[in-house]
């Protein structure tokens, strides 16, 4: 979403240039996480990027392999982030009730669904029906976060602390307390593969929402407008824009974000526990944002950067299961690893880093220099 | 010392890097006087006050207070404070949410037990005396404003203090509430108790002090009996204008073209804000340049922004060529016509992180809609269309604002203006802080848009280039318009004699 | 103004002696309520004769266990059966104490106890023991002096792994490969069910771990953990989930690789917690075998309630299902 990186190349001519201005971009943090990890499995098991094609248990072809597991789980982060990203930067704050709120879009899934029996034979509605009313469903408690935030002026994780306390109480409600189950196998589709495609579906779906929101970005204002409230509202309101207005949009869209993931959740497993779907999801997604490089306390942001930190993690996560790193250390390697990118990602290590490589290469930077 | 004197300030210096806040100031203060520190903004006065409670340490001179045999060393508000000097800032620095005589008495308490019921009593003995109609009990937030403000007096008065400094204490309050104010005051100032008050108010300080400091530039101009000081002296000593002296500049505009007769571009009737100024009328013709002008707090910028919208507009009627339009919100303006570059570039004209191409088009974006973003390539157009016209001096238009020098900055947000084209510019300070030469260039650039047919308010603290640029002004203190004026009328002599009021010959 | 501070004085000691009759009033009606010991709440319930319970709980929605064991709960402690229950619910401890004590100030005769936390409890219960209420706990065990409770009604996490690590090794394989998916780690149940399998494993060469992970009760983590072990060819002939969900997990990623399970099948998947649905799985024969973690402890409680305390830990029956002998009313009779 940002072509500033071809436009370096072309101006500065050479590798070297190149490399040292890529090291300035702010995409450059998560492409440099993923690269590592790459060369990491690389060296330590090539066969991590084995992809083979093999049949299902309906009997289709179907793709597998590490990779394939990476893009496929990642999904559910990579739409998020999207929304996330734009809340942060209007709003400078964090909205910490996405994984209840899809445990609430999920169960709003099921329950359209399902109707009065939580375990029906047949669907009884279409689905996408039961998506559209948990988009509008999903869109009003982000409303709610969104209103919150804007017009009571009310930090964003104190307000959506609200929601994610009660979220998964109302899940609950919304089914009664019942674990619903779809046995249709057509729901599955959604979340795993549709017969005869070999890809997973939720790859698709991610696409499609990464499309959705570049055309929304170059088609809309909603960067500028975002990214104006996030530095100064001040400033924005005496330009003409309404920053209340503003971040209860990104709200609403995250709103929106919050519906597909958790339409592909359920569709993962046909059925939904509220009290452990996507828990922690929240942190994920804003640590995915974190990764892309942007600033938590709002402003500029890189889109395709936060995506690409969605993936990150994803990658780590499937590293360490592949790897076997015992249960009680998986989250401490986790940290590890995070604590190294988001120190990295600081603006104040980058420039240190960048003064550290003029020392080493002094020659190539007065050789450009002539 | 002198004699009856309760401080005395020597040569004090305060250097900021680049900038000489304080030179040499002397200031004497004497027991049982009010005595007022004057200067526009950046003269050095909360600079001064800032080195006397020990918030800034001093780069030069020597402070005494009566009772010490040597200089004074100040290094911390607790120092001040433990010397008896007390100062009362405009913000309440209390605590709404405890009662009155905890407030009082909070952080001062020796022992570790404290007589609660001494305190309340203690507490009410000197509301009593000092007539601050509050009860020791009751929670400090339920108080007015004013009284909260007597409640901060009172315990810096509890702390036997024997210089007692007001910083703009009289800002927010109402007419009854700064009488009240002042009488406790003068009671103090019975008690021997030495004053300094710092406010805007002209009219304040003549009706309740005794002498006057008068600071510009750092530098001391000149300390004053008040009967020995009229109004317009004192104003033009503010403004470091000699008032016989100053020549007479007369605006190089072309008055003559303009059509007094027609429709106004803009006219406002009554028109009523909650930013604390009066209802006002005002009108702007095709091609003219008009100023409001009045010291800093008169209320100049409250009215652009009432007439742009930015603060919540509370009544009045609004014609755009005629024709009565709403205009409660910024964009209703812009739509309009109307366009406002704002007082404060920092807080309120830019937008720091995005790049100087953003910053330009911005305004014009917002009025094409949100469904209509420009393509990169017509932006860019736009951008170095303006950076060529109006010379900003920046890497590319993908540099961040910020990065750039204020005067650059003020040109960008100009340029955001121009590039939406308005009927009407409301350009307030538009010279602050920047250099001779980008002042100049501004100057020119706002008589150039009056000959191509649009209409400009222009507000400069620096009266000749009020005079050099408008045909019109209006004049303005404590937040009404005291007068406008026009032609022969618009000379320094006259416009300062207008901003200080009252006895004006 | 001079004349304030003494009314105010005055008003204190004022609220002062008022306060004291208050107090006494509460202490002298609360006393005389303990004497008649059935609580005169409303006039209605006078004399009706019923037990009355105070039962804290988890909150129901924590999981399908607790949700089981609360609609139990309900369904024993009814006026029909004799009792006037009060429910309160919380997953934090010092709220549970302070309802703890609500109750006894209510003058319940029995109070029923699933703690969040086992500590804390010990002056509250000594409440409970001088005001008369009889205290038994159930689900989860408490660090406090046995004798401040009636009884205890537990499941034994241990011997519910122990039970299926027993029935997979009747299985008679030749090798075991075995995935092991863990719940939350630390918790009560994911340590019980580990630990049996791990001294299996520990003590038999044919018993091998291909991985060991927690998905944290999860289901989709489940079912990530076997993505990857089925990504890295590694070959597994068991699946061994702590609970139903992420039995459920593990088997849609075996569905998608179209590796087959159940009877019959190329895996053995086993769950815990008898869920309905996942006891379904048994009979249709997906699944191979499931373990109960009773949660009806409420006819336990009636029956130490109508019959008197018979020993003080009562560790529950607790039964594991084989897919090839499960029947419909099996599944209708434990199902949760």
């Amino acid at each position: 979403m940002t072509s500033s990186g071809n436009k370096t190349l072309k101006k500065n001519g050479s590798i070297g240039g190149f490399f040292n201005k890529l090291i300035h971009q702010q995409i450059f943090i998560p492409l440099a996480a993923l690269f590592l990890l790459i060369i990491f499995n690389l060296i330590a098991d090539p066969s991590f990027f084995k992809i083979t094609m093999g049949e299902s248990a309906n009997g289709y072809n179907v793709l597998s392999g590490y990779l394939i597991t990476i893009i496929d789980r990642a999904s559910e982060l990579a739409i998020l982030a999207i929304g996330m990203t734009l809340v942060t930067s209007a709003s400078g704050g964090q909205d910490i009730s996405v994984g209840s709120a899809i445990a609430i879009a999920g169960s709003v899934i099921l329950r359209v669904l399902c109707g009065t029996n939580s375990r029906p034979d047949h669907m009884q509605a279409p689905i996408i029906v039961a998506f559209l009313v948990c988009c509008v469903v999903a869109m009003l408690f982000g409303a709610f976060n969104g209103v919150l935030v804007s017009y009571f002026k009310i930090q964003p994780m104190v307000a959506t602390l609200i929601l994610f306390t009660a979220g998964r109480s109302i899940a609950a409600w919304i089914n009664n307390n019942e674990l619903p189950v779809i046995s249709d196998p057509e729901f599955a589709y959604y979340g795993n593969f549709i017969p005869g495609i070999p890809i997973p579906t939720p790859v698709f779906i991610t696409a499609a929402c990464i499309i959705v929101i570049a055309l929304v970005l170059k088609f809309t204002n909603l960067r500028l407008y975002s990214q104006s409230v996030g530095i100064n509202s001040d400033s924005s309101r005496l330009n003409g824009i309404n920053p209340q207005v503003v971040k209860l949009i990104t709200f609403v869209i995250l709103g929106l974000c919050v519906a597909v993931a958790g339409f592909i959740k359920v569709s993962r497993l046909s059925t939904i526990n509220y009290s452990v779907v996507a828990k922690d999801i929240e942190m994920d997604a804003i640590l995915a944002v974190a990764l892309g490089g942007n600033a938590l306390s709002g402003g500029k942001f890189n889109m395709t950067a936060s995506i690409i930190g969605a993936y990150v993690i994803q990658f780590l996560t499937t590293t360490l299961f592949k790897f076997n790193v015992s249960s009680t250390a998986i989250a401490a390697y986790k940290a590890v690893v995070v604590i190294i990118l988001v120190v990295l990602s600081a603006p104040i290590v980058r420039e240190k880093l960048g003064k550290l490589k003029e020392k080493v290469l002094p020659s190539k930077s007065a050789k450009e220099a002539a | 010392m002198e004699k009856g004197a309760v401080l005395e300030m020597r040569g004090i210096c305060k250097y900021f890097p680049g900038v000489r806040a304080l030179e040499q100031v002397d200031f004497t203060l004497r027991g049982g006087e009010i005595h007022a520190l004057m200067g526009e903004n950046g003269a050095g006065k909360s600079t001064l006050i800032k080195v006397l409670t020990g918030v800034y340490p001093k780069d030069g001179g020597n402070i005494h207070l009566a009772g010490t045999d040597s200089a004074v060393n100040i290094r911390s508000p607790q120092d001040a404070q433990n010397l008896g000097i007390a100062t009362v800032y405009q913000e309440i620095t209390l605590c709404p949410n405890l009662t009155v005589a905890e407030n009082m008495y909070i952080g001062r308490t020796k022992s570790r037990l404290t007589n609660w019921k001494k305190i309340n009593e203690d507490a009410g003995k000197l509301l009593e005396s000092l007539a601050i109609p509050a009860l020791p009990t009751q929670q400090l937030g339920s108080c007015s404003i004013a009284v909260q403000q007597m409640v901060a007096i009172a315990r810096a008065v509890d702390m036997d203090c024997k210089v007692l400094i007001l910083d703009e204490p009289t800002s927010s309050l109402d007419e009854q509430e700064v009488e009240k104010l002042f009488k406790l005051m003068r009671q103090l100032k019975e008690k021997g108790v030495g004053i300094i008050f710092v406010t805007h108010f002209l009219e304040q300080v003549y009706e309740v002090c005794d002498r006057i400091t008068v600071l510009r530039d750092g530098k001391l101009v000149g300390e004053y009996i008040i009967e020995d000081l009229p109004r317009v002296q004192l104003v033009s000593k503010m403004l470091g204008k000699d008032f016989d002296d100053m020549a007479d500049i007369k605006s190089e505009s072309d008055t003559e073209k303009i059509d007094y007769n027609s429709t106004p571009v803009y006219e406002a009737h009554e028109l009523a804000g909650t930013t604390g100024i009066k209802p006002f009328d005002f009108s702007i013709h095709k091609g003219e340049v008009n100023g409001f002008t009045g010291l800093l707090g008169s209320g100049r910028s409250e009215c652009v922004r009432a007439i742009f919208g930015a603060d919540k507009v509370t009544g009045g009627t609004v014609k755009i060529d005629g024709k009565t339009v709403h205009i409660n919100k910024p964009l209703d303006a812009m739509k309009n016509g109307i366009s406002y570059l704002p007082e404060d570039r920092k807080r309120d004209g830019i937008v720091g992180d995005l790049s100087v191409r953003e910053n330009i088009i911005l305004a014009l974006q917002v009025m094409k809609g949100f469904f209509k973003p420009f393509s990169r390539a017509q932006a860019e157009a736009f951008a170095d269309e303006y950076i060529k016209l109006l010379n900003i001096k920046t890497a590319s238009s993908d540099t961040p604002i910020k990065s750039l020098s204020g005067g650059n900055q003020q040109k960008v947000i100009l340029a955001r203006w121009l590039l939406a084209n308005p009927k009407y510019l409301l350009l307030d300070e538009p010279t602050r802080g920047i250099d001779i030469g980008t002042k100049v260039e501004i100057q020119k650039l706002v008589l150039k848009l009056a000959s191509e047919g649009k209409s400009v308010t222009f507000i400069s603290s620096e009266i000749d280039e009020m005079i050099r640029t408008c045909s019109r002004l209006v004049v303005m203190r404590d937040g009404k318009v005291v007068g406008e004026l026009k032609g022969d009328d618009l000379n320094q002599n006259k416009i300062m004699a207008t901003i200080a009021g009252g006895e004006s010959k | 103004m001079k004349t304030q501070y003494p009314i105010k004085g005055r008003k204190r000691q004022k609220m002062k002696r008022l306060m004291k009759i208050l107090v006494s009033t509460v202490l002298v009606a609360s006393l005389s309520l303990a004497a008649c010991s059935c609580a005169a709440k409303g006039g209605d319930e006078e004399d009706s004769g019923l037990i009355k319970v105070g039962i804290i709980n988890n909150d129901p929605n924590e999981s399908g266990y607790r949700t089981a064991n609360d609609r139990d709960m309900k369904n024993t402690f009814t006026e029909e059966n004799g009792y006037d229950a009060s429910f309160y619910y919380s997953l934090k401890n010092e709220d549970q104490i302070a309802a703890a004590q609500q109750f006894i100030q209510d003058e319940v005769d029995y109070l029923l106890i699933s703690a969040a936390g086992t500590s804390g409890w010990d002056s509250v219960l000594q409440e409970a023991q001088d005001a008369g209420i009889k205290v038994i706990l159930f689900d989860r065990t408490i660090d406090a002096d046995e004798s401040l409770y009636e009884a205890s009604i537990v499941s034994d996490m241990a011997q519910e792994g122990q039970q299926t690590v027993d029935w997979l090794a009747s299985q008679g394989l030749d090798e075991y490969n075995i995935i092991h998916i863990q719940g939350v780690m630390g918790s009560a149940a994911q340590i019980g069910r580990t630990g049996a399998l791990d001294e299996m494993v520990a003590n038999n060469d044919n018993w091998n771990i291909v991985t060991q992970q927690t998905a944290e009760w999860n289901a989709e983590n489940a079912q990530q953990i076997v993505q990857s072990v089925i990504d890295s060819g590694e070959s597994f002939n068991v699946i061994y989930a702590e609970n139903d969900d992420m039995a459920k997990g593990a088997v849609q990623a075996l569905d998608a690789a179209n590796i087959s399970h159940g009877v019959g099948g190329d895996v053995i998947i086993i769950g815990f917690d008898c869920n309905t649905w996942a006891l379904e799985e048994l009979l249709a024969g997906n699944w191979n075998y499931d373990q109960q973690c009773n949660p009806f402890q409420a006819s336990y409680i009636d029956d130490i309630i109508q019959n008197g305390v018979s020993q003080k830990v009562v560790i529950m029956q607790e039964q594991g299902f084989d897919a090839t002998t499960i029947t419909q009313d099996d599944v209708d009779n434990y199902g949760i």
